[in-house]
């Protein structure tokens, strides 16, 4: 009975073959660790903010008039409003949390080099899209830190010669922000970017299943066809899609494998999530900023204004240069520079594990460059931190540089012929 | 179906031909999209100047008022503010007020009609932040002088006539909008004899 729903099924949409080849039969390497979590959880948290962001629509105002008191609305009358904003806004934060560290391990073990070069470009692009979803979200309570923080961002257009003045107006829709900015930040944070975001993961993943995931070794698991030994090969199934090519090491099925390992993930991270939802939903004022707690006020700006955290380190960069085109450049050119990871390294071993010491140097000043700068663009700036980030920007592109320049003739260890533990 | 040989010459032509038609047709109805992000009637039309009673201005007050939606400062400067300004030009990036951020009205060392009246558009020139005006506190940010003021956004320092120091992200000095004088306590911010 089942079985002939499947078949009838089967025979108008191809449901079982995606399932086999995608999850049940798609080979993945043996030796995935910690780091290996954060995409689904990246998943999980796009779920959640779009599932949350859904129900938050059906009370918000997306108006200058009506936008900051409804969402004070919907966090006191409004049945678990509260729970439904602050898994949203936490969320927001989880999510840049989640997608750092799935970048930072693609870089540890090389996973945006050949051939995954078009894979690390969708993320990069969902990054893109993100920033941009996350940014329009945030105005949209109408608070002091919403409306200042997009006034500040949209000059950032204005620094383009010639047609910046123009194009700032046009994003805005009026001389100031105003309801009209609202407005179409609404429809673009609720309605295309989410479209896009979606678009963008759908070719994440079919990127990632073309080539297959990389592993903490950074040795191809798929080899040559009539390379491998039959007594050698995993003792799977696999789909013919991958075996008919290649012939497969060291690898297991998708599910059940990593589907249990990856639910073991998603309870770990939902019981931090969910700490911060009931206990911090503020975090200290890193996910939701005191001054917005106040409406707008275009006369006004706070006394202190930053970006949320998962902008700061770029912010800082901004704030390090002494001039409007070249600061403005500079952040946009740390975002590229990420972009064009695939062609500045130029070398052939992917895994931190097996490569020079200036590299495991090079990504250690890296992460503490990234830190520094974050902290400086989330506090007031002093002489002493306007220098520390001017010497931090430099440290950030001196990583590419570096790397450019090392990787050309790097002296690497042996490469293991098969995945270790 | 005919049997006639396929000519490749004429099927190029007929791809590329209804290629660019279609391609100026998405343009043309690109237009409207785009187009409907621009200021609407209405907000183009809310730009009416203001008047600003400043009989109640004490000296060293500042009062901020609403003009085509941005914030305008109206200040009444003592002497001693007015004095300070001389002491520090030498690290202005544009002390002569050469760049057209003000009518030729302003264009003087005080950037103002009357000496003792500022009047500037609040609003920093870098990334759109509305400094803050530190009275007698600004000597911590520049040495010497005592007012001024500053964007807690990005840090730029700009003086009591709302000329921008050298150093700071901000390029250029604060805006002057056009006003008049009405009468010796009124101003009429966002309107000027011959100019709009």
């Amino acid at each position: 009975m089942f079985g002939n729903l499947i078949n009838w099924i089967d025979e108008r949409i191809p449901m079982t073959r995606v399932w086999n080849m995608h999850i049940a039969q798609y080979p993945a390497p043996k030796n995935f660790n910690f780091w290996y979590l954060f995409g689904s959880l990246a998943i999980l948290v796009l779920v959640n903010q779009i599932l949350t962001g859904i129900w938050l629509t059906m009370n918000f105002v997306p108006s200058a008039e009506g936008a900051f008191a409804s969402v004070e609305y919907i966090m006191r009358d409004v049945e678990y409003g509260w729970l439904l904003r602050y898994l949203h806004s936490t969320g927001a934060s989880a999510f840049f949390i989640v997608v750092y560290l799935h970048m930072f391990r693609g870089m540890i073990y090389g996973s945006y080099q050949k051939p995954r070069e078009l894979l690390w470009l969708f993320g990069m692009f969902i990054f893109l899209a993100l920033m941009a979803e996350a940014f329009m979200g945030y105005l949209l309570p109408w608070g002091q830190m919403s409306f200042w923080g997009a006034q500040v961002i949209i000059s950032l257009f204005g620094a383009i010669p010639v047609i910046g003045d123009d194009l700032t107006l046009w994003i805005r829709g009026d001389y100031v922000i105003s309801g009209a900015t609202l407005n179409r930040f609404f429809a673009l944070h609720v309605i295309a970017l989410p479209l896009v975001l979606v678009i963008l993961v759908f070719l994440h993943i079919v990127a990632l299943h073309e080539v297959g995931s990389n592993n903490p070794d950074g040795v191809e698991i798929k080899r040559k066809k009539g390379t491998v030994a039959e007594e050698d090969k995993p003792k799977f199934k696999f789909h013919e899609y991958y075996t008919s090519k290649k012939d497969i090491v060291d690898a297991i099925p998708f599910h059940p494998y990593y589907t249990v390992k990856d639910i073991l993930g998603v309870a770990g991270f939902l019981i931090l999530f969910c700490w911060v939802v009931f206990f911090a939903p503020e975090m200290g004022g890193f996910f939701l900023e005191a001054p917005n707690f106040e409406a707008a006020n275009p006369l006004k700006t706070p006394e202190h204004i930053f970006p949320v955290w998962y902008f700061t380190p770029f912010y800082a960069i901004l704030r390090a240069i002494p001039n409007k085109l070249l600061g403005v450049v500079a952040m946009g050119a740390s975002i590229v520079v990420l972009a064009l990871l695939p062609w500045i390294d130029r070398g052939k071993v992917k895994s931190i594990r097996y490569r020079c010491g200036l590299h495991k140097l090079n990504i250690a000043q890296f992460v503490v460059t990234f830190i520094i700068l974050g902290w400086i663009g989330a506090t007031p700036q002093t002489d002493f931190k306007t220098l520390l980030s001017q010497i931090t920007t430099v440290t950030y592109f001196m990583f590419f540089v570096l790397l450019f320049v090392y990787s050309k003739n790097e002296k690497t260890k042996p490469l293991p012929t098969r995945l270790t533990k | 179906m005919s049997n006639a040989p396929v000519d490749n010459g004429r099927r190029r032509f007929l791809t590329i031909a209804t290629s660019v038609v279609g391609g100026v047709g998405a343009a043309g109805a690109a237009v409207p999209f785009i187009a409907s992000w621009n200021p609407s009637e209405r907000a183009k039309s809310a730009g009416a100047p203001v008047e600003v009673d400043i009989s109640k201005l004490e000296p060293g007050q500042l009062i901020r008022v609403e003009w085509r939606g941005k914030p305008v400062w109206v200040i009444s400067r003592t002497p001693k503010m007015l004095e300070q300004m001389k002491a520090h030009e030498d690290m202005l990036r544009d002390p002569a007020s050469d760049e057209p951020q003000q009518l030729d009205s302003a264009k003087n060392p005080y950037r103002s009609k009357r000496p003792e009246i500022f009047v500037a558009v609040g609003i920093c020139t870098h990334l759109g932040c509305s400094p803050s005006f530190l009275q007698g506190g600004f000597g911590e940010k520049v040495e010497g002088t005592e007012d001024g003021f500053f964007c807690p956004c990005h840090g730029s320092k700009f003086d009591m006539a709302g000329r921008v120091f050298q150093s700071v992200p901000a390029p250029l000095n604060l805006e002057i909008p056009p006003y008049t004088f009405i009468d010796d306590t009124t101003i009429l911010v966002g309107e000027e004899e011959g100019v709009a």
